[in-house]
């Protein structure tokens, strides 16, 4: 009962809790190769020093049109064995000591938070002097991960703007091109002004070595390629549907016109 | 000796003598020919009656890529979560096997609810037909069971809690309640004891009662014959020479072949969701159940399957404040309303009594053993349909008025129930739940009146082709 307790109360909170961050539409498409080969080039690079993606085998990559060849030399780091696993070095036990937490495997971490939620969270990190990495995240708050590619990305900072009413709050929120949301507080929180709606944006104070249009690309194949992963037989699986489908129509005719035949003499 | 007095059988050509030769030491032509070739059905069953076999159907389905799913699946609290997704990418053919089985459960809710609609809008449990309704009901108690038991088996964050959640409400049954949850995990947590367990409930113990069960619901269902959509009898009709009714036609070739149509239907629906949504946007496939079980991190928001969810409504809506103001209430006017409509004294008292422990205990008692109560009471309650109903009629064709609204309230309650189990609570969803929950008991229990005292259509003779 203590856990039903806790959810109750939990549940209860979370319905008026602030606002969830706005998700941006991740523009990804699981038939774009090239878009699938530097997603991998980068998780591998950026994400399988601290984070494991222990479901998947290098060897799967070969359906990314790689060679084998092409896989050993630029994309296995942490072992030389293309049939191993994408595991890491690090125990789980240092993960904690270094970083607070264990870092989640990631193989169907796509399938868990969406891709939505991935790409928009690799774009909402910002500097926080308060936490213990200096990086806090929109859409994750005080998320023990720092900002991996911070020099891609830049550094940004967060900017809270007061309003009256939550269209006009609204509207400045949808010019933004990164995460944005509005934390509503209570007519007493507000103060004699009113202005109960704080919009929460982010904006680059130094740039980084990439543009910020070139890091979204860069994030979108990243997302791309980590969707992928969540469940590589998927396209396998929608040719295999399109097969099934036409052999099931065939069927329907064949085994409606066998009904009809059989029930022509029940009136 | 029986084997001599058999005759040959005939009409299978090269397999006649191998036919014979078996029939003259098994009742295969008998049985052949009780069940299936003069086995007669009711010629106007309509769409409602296909969800039968369909279920039937399923069931196969679940059992052979059950057997498949085992081979590689490891029932151990380290590997689970892992062995699955091996069998999603390693496994050739697995991810198959595995959306077939994982879409395969929602589909066996889907034909469960429908083929139990349909026994309501024709009054299908009617006389004599209550003890296959019984045997039905056990089959979906035991369905509840499997599904349970089985959606521990991935090892993800909501088959966790789920199963943490729901074994905790034993919990709240006074005295016994605690040893009862450690007896069931068999640890004080949802643990590897526990996958163990419910590993072998899944597989074995649980099929094996479904299985025998579904065996009675089918010879229930030979002994006394198939309704209809216009709730008449076909056996009162029969051909005086053959002796065979005359609405009824056998149902091998006829509802063979319309069957078969069905299945392939069915399967075209099926195969969408196994194929090109295998998630069905979060409702077959939870998303959080693609994070590994954590005992130590509680999830925010944890919901059952959809198919548990207006149950999960039930039990949520339960609050002191409806104890109090609804239940309370209500308890008082039922023993009322009963009272005045019996003529016993001794039966008055009882219920007097009754009604005096429960108002009692409504008062005492917290209110979660109350949710727990009525979360049982509202899927048991479908076991004493066939009693409840007081009509003179059986179909919804001839019903009146007040049973058709009632009907259709207690379906949208049960809709709204279902979705608001999925969402988070809120003071709005809260309320709402309460009065889905008012409505869906209301439908039952106020049933023996408002059926007896609607306002019906005289039943025809004969079934009507429509």
């Amino acid at each position: 009962m203590k856990a039903l307790a806790v959810f109750l109360a939990l549940a209860a909170q979370l319905a008026f809790a602030e606002e969830p961050v706005r998700l941006d539409s991740a523009p990804i498409d699981p038939r774009d190769v090239a878009s699938l080969q530097s997603g991998a080039r980068s998780f591998v690079n950026y994400c399988l020093n601290c984070h494991s993606a222990g479901m998947m085998r290098y060897h799967k990559l070969l359906d990314l049109g790689l060679t084998e060849q092409q896989i050993k030399e630029n994309l296995l780091f942490t072992t030389d064995k293309i049939g191993d696993l994408m595991n890491v070095a690090m125990t789980r036990k240092d993960a904690k000591e270094w970083l607070g937490t264990a870092p989640p495997d990631l193989s169907v971490v796509a399938r868990a938070r969406g891709p939505d939620w991935l790409y928009t969270y690799m774009r909402s990190f910002y500097r926080d002097p308060e936490s213990a990495t200096g990086w806090n995240n929109m859409v994750f708050e005080r998320v023990a991960m720092p900002h991996v590619l911070w020099t891609l990305s830049g550094q940004q900072a967060q900017e809270e703007r007061k309003f009256k009413n939550i269209e006009q709050a609204e509207a400045i929120g949808r010019q933004q091109k990164n995460a944005w949301k509005i934390d509503v507080l209570t007519p007493d929180q507000a103060g004699k002004d009113g202005e109960r709606f704080i919009l929460k944006t982010i904006r680059t104070e130094t740039a980084g070595s990439l543009s910020q249009i070139d890091y979204d690309i860069m994030v979108r194949d990243l997302v791309n390629f980590m969707t992928w992963m969540s469940e590589p037989n998927q396209i396998t699986r929608k040719q295999v549907g399109y097969v099934v489908m036409l052999v099931l129509l065939v069927l329907l005719v064949l085994t409606y016109l066998l009904y009809k035949e059989f029930w022509k003499d029940v009136h | 000796m029986a084997a001599a007095e058999k005759q040959a059988v005939t009409g299978a050509g090269p397999f006649n003598g191998l036919l014979t030769w078996i029939d003259q030491r098994f009742p295969l032509m008998e049985t052949w020919r009780s069940h299936l070739s003069e086995y007669y059905a009711p010629k106007n069953f309509n769409f409602w009656y296909y969800f039968g076999s369909l279920a039937l159907f399923v069931l196969v389905i679940q059992i052979v890529t059950g057997i498949f799913l085992t081979m590689n699946y490891k029932p151990d609290a380290a590997q689970a979560f892992a062995s699955v997704e091996y069998i999603m990418r390693e496994v050739p053919w697995g991810w198959w096997i595995r959306y077939m089985h994982s879409t395969g459960a929602s589909f066996f809710f889907i034909c469960v609810y429908l083929h139990m609609f349909r026994a309501m809008l024709y009054g299908s449990y009617r006389g004599p037909r209550e003890l296959l309704w019984i045997f039905g009901m056990l089959i979906f108690l035991c369905l509840m069971a499997e599904a349970f038991f089985g959606y521990l088996l991935p090892w993800g964050q909501m088959s966790y809690w789920g199963a943490q959640v729901i074994v905790n409400l034993f919990d709240a049954i006074p005295v016994i309640g605690p040893d009862l949850a450690i007896w069931i995990r068999g640890d004080f947590v949802v643990s590897d004891a526990t996958l163990n367990r419910f590993f072998a409930y899944h597989v074995i113990a649980v099929p094996l009662a479904l299985l025998a069960l579904v065996v009675a619901h089918l010879l229930a269902l030979h002994e006394v014959g198939s309704s209809n959509p216009d709730g008449v009898e076909i056996k009162n009709v029969k051909d005086p020479k053959t002796g065979r009714p005359l609405d009824g036609i056998p149902f091998h070739p006829y509802y063979t072949v319309k069957d078969t149509f069905g299945v392939v239907v069915f399967l075209i629906v099926f195969s969408m969701v196994v194929f090109f949504a295998p998630d069905a946007g979060g409702y077959f496939l939870e998303h959080n159940n693609f994070i590994p079980a954590d005992p130590l991190k509680t999830p925010a928001h944890i919901a059952p399957v959809w198919y548990f969810t207006p149950y999960y409504s039930i039990l949520r809506a339960t609050t002191d404040e409806f104890v109090l103001w609804v239940l309370a209430p209500g308890v008082v006017a039922f023993a009322l309303l009963l009272i005045g409509s019996m003529k016993k004294s001794a039966a008055r008292i009882a219920v007097g009594v009754i009604a005096i422990a429960l108002l009692a205990g409504l008062l005492s008692l917290d209110a979660k053993v109350w949710g727990v109560v009525l979360m049982g009471t509202s899927v048991m309650i479908f076991f004493f349909l066939p009693w409840l109903d007081r009509s003179p009629v059986r179909s919804i064709r001839y019903k009146g008025p007040i049973t058709k609204t009632a009907l259709t309230l207690f379906v949208i309650a049960f809709f709204v129930l279902g979705y608001l189990g999925t969402e988070s609570v809120s003071e709005g969803r809260t309320l709402a739940a309460q009065v889905g929950t008012a409505v869906y008991f209301l439908f039952f229990f106020l049933m023996p009146w408002y059926s007896k005292m609607d306002k019906c259509l005289p039943e025809p003779e004969r079934v009507t082709s429509r």
